[in-house]
């Protein structure tokens, strides 16, 4: 079961991958270490296109890493990601990545405009001019995550769930195939949170590959297709029908989910 | 006739503190918002035992010998801090600490140690640089400033510091946008491709280029200062990091210029006999900016 290929055909009718290889991110032996220990240890991970996939798994089973590893954020020990089939090195216009919202500092003198047009940054090069263009693309984003009217303000100004729905309008800007996002719905209230997922959705009616760290067990079922759960080593990964299991669960949360815990997860999924 | 002694005598001493100033407070924006401030202030302390190595090798203080010697210093500053932080188990900042202070105080010893008299390096020159006395002896007034022969004696640390303001400018211009982004975050910076690490190298290596050739002129005490109170103060006037830019090198301008005035004239206005170190005045004003910013300036912050 652990080392089961996942699933790529299913009978909804979604996009089948021709081959592995021609995944939106396929991972293979994904090993890194931040000190003497594996932060993640030889993780296996096919991202199904088209589809939403949740990475869950206990804190520090190493979600975050994996994404960065993938990403080339931070370097493995050894194994490789590659992107549509590629390396990751010539592929990066198809990504979007969207950090954790606490992993920067929101005190930084510039606005939600400017914040939006980074997304733009591969485009606008290194001295490429901001065009009226360029702009109306930024606020097109940041209105589909209802910030628009926030443009001119300071990025500190701004609430939680606000700077998580600008870091998406970022991403959006972007037009990437693949998107990455390290716990979105992590401190973000009810309103942003159903806005993150509206979007989403429509990133997945569009086609694309939307794979996200996530902590809240409770809506995995609601909001995702697929779920690859992980703690360190890859515990279990495919459809939420089949991997998103009491068994699966209890392996990579061990003891710090109560049993009556996990069978209400599972069963009220259905 | 005073303009030919204003330019004779405080022309290129102004000049000089205005663009160390400048050059110091450009790269400084970006290393106080990374929370690097440190860096700078460790840069100005590890690049002397680079520099009197430098000197101690070829025997003359030139700019090249002292830019490769105070960049081999900060390259082994860099690992030596790394190196602490790993084996010592301490902090990045107890590591630095550590490692710029018995940098500077290796620096203090081989200068004691070395026959220096012939050239203008000592423990008090650098720590105070000798801005006072870069004078600029063939002036005979504004005329000179077209006059080749004139300019060709111009001290040789105008030169020196208006080369390395125009490649911190153009560093700075030319990677705005990767450098602002990978500021305010590193990781989307590197997952679009941006080569963070080579990045933030090159920052610290152009703030260190903008430390030695100010060093030189002015000392440590100033480029420890402008590293971090021009933009620290400019922070505080706006919501914006390319205003901030601007209000920095206003207020390394404004500090260079008030402070070496005052260092002039402000004791004779105060009727003592003797003027007082320039350094040490533009260093003190540029700290009052920074008091007055943190006091009145719009974009306090609450806390």
């Amino acid at each position: 079961m652990k080392d089961a290929m996942p699933q790529l055909a299913t009978d909804e009718g979604r996009p089948v991958a021709d081959t592995l290889a021609q995944s939106p991110l396929a991972i293979r032996g994904m090993t890194v270490s931040y000190g003497e220990e594996p932060a993640i240890f030889s993780i296996d991970l096919t991202a199904e296109p088209g589809a939403m996939t949740a990475i869950i798994g206990p804190n520090g089973a190493g979600k975050s890493t994996l994404l960065k590893a993938a990403l080339g954020i931070v370097r493995p020990l050894s194994g490789s990601a590659t992107v549509f089939g590629k390396p990751l090195a010539k592929q990066r216009a198809r990504i979007a990545y969207v950090p954790q919202r606490a992993s920067v500092d929101w005190d930084f003198p510039t606005t939600v405009m400017d914040v939006a047009l980074m997304g733009l940054s591969r485009e606008l090069g290194l001295l490429r001019p901001v065009r009226a263009r360029h702009v109306a693309h930024a606020l097109a984003c940041l209105d589909r995550v209802g910030m628009a009217d926030f443009a001119d303000r300071q990025i500190g100004q701004l609430s939680g769930g606000q700077q998580q729905r600008v870091f998406l309008a970022r991403a959006l800007a972007q037009d990437a195939e693949l998107y990455l996002l390290d716990e979105p719905f992590a401190g973000v209230d009810a309103a942003t949170e159903r806005a993150i997922i509206v979007v989403l959705k429509e990133l997945r009616a569009e086609g694309r590959t939307v794979v996200a760290v996530h902590h809240d067990l409770s809506t995995v079922a609601q909001y995702f297709d697929n779920v690859f759960l992980i703690n360190r080593r890859k515990i279990a990964e495919g459809s939420v029908e089949t991997a998103f299991t009491a068994a699966n669960l209890q392996e990579a949360y061990g003891g710090r989910l109560a049993t009556g815990q996990i069978d209400q997860l599972v069963l009220g999924m259905v | 006739m005073i303009g030919a002694e204003f330019v004779a005598l405080s022309l290129p001493p102004l000049l000089i503190g205005t663009f160390a100033a400048i050059a110091c407070a450009l790269p400084g924006n970006f290393l106080v918002l990374r929370r690097q401030a440190l860096i700078g202030d460790a840069i100005s302390h590890v690049v002397l035992p680079g520099i009197v190595v430098a000197f101690l090798v070829t025997g003359r203080i030139g700019t090249w010998p002292m830019m490769l010697g105070a960049a081999g210093a900060a390259l082994i500053a860099v690992g030596l801090i790394e190196l602490i932080r790993r084996l010592g188990r301490v902090d990045a900042g107890a590591a630095m600490g550590v490692t710029f202070t018995a940098m500077f105080a290796g620096g203090v010893l081989l200068l004691e140690q070395s026959d220096t008299s012939s050239v203008h390096l000592d423990v008090q020159h650098a720590l105070y640089g000798n801005l006072e006395s870069l004078i600029w002896l063939e002036a005979a007034g504004w005329e000179s400033l077209l006059d080749p022969v004139a300019l060709a004696s111009l001290p040789p640390e105008l030169t020196r510091i208006t080369v390395t303001l125009v490649a911190v400018v153009a560093f700075i211009r030319l990677l705005w946008r990767p450098l602002k982004i990978s500021t305010f975050d590193e990781g989307f910076a590197r997952a679009q491709g941006v080569p963070a690490t080579i990045l933030g190298l090159a920052l610290v290596v152009t703030a260190a280029s903008a430390a030695v050739a100010a060093f030189d002129a002015v000392g440590s005490i100033i480029v420890i200062a402008m590293f971090i109170c021009p933009p620290a103060a400019a922070r505080l006037m706006t919501e914006r990091l390319e205003t901030q830019i601007w209000w920095s090198v206003a207020f390394a301008c404004l500090s260079a210029v008030l402070g070496y005035v005052l260092a002039g004239y402000g004791p004779l206005w105060l009727g003592g006999q003797n003027s007082v170190s320039a350094a040490g005045m533009i260093a003190t004003v540029s700290g009052m900016i920074l008091a007055a910013t943190a006091l009145f300036a719009p974009h306090r912050k609450a806390s």
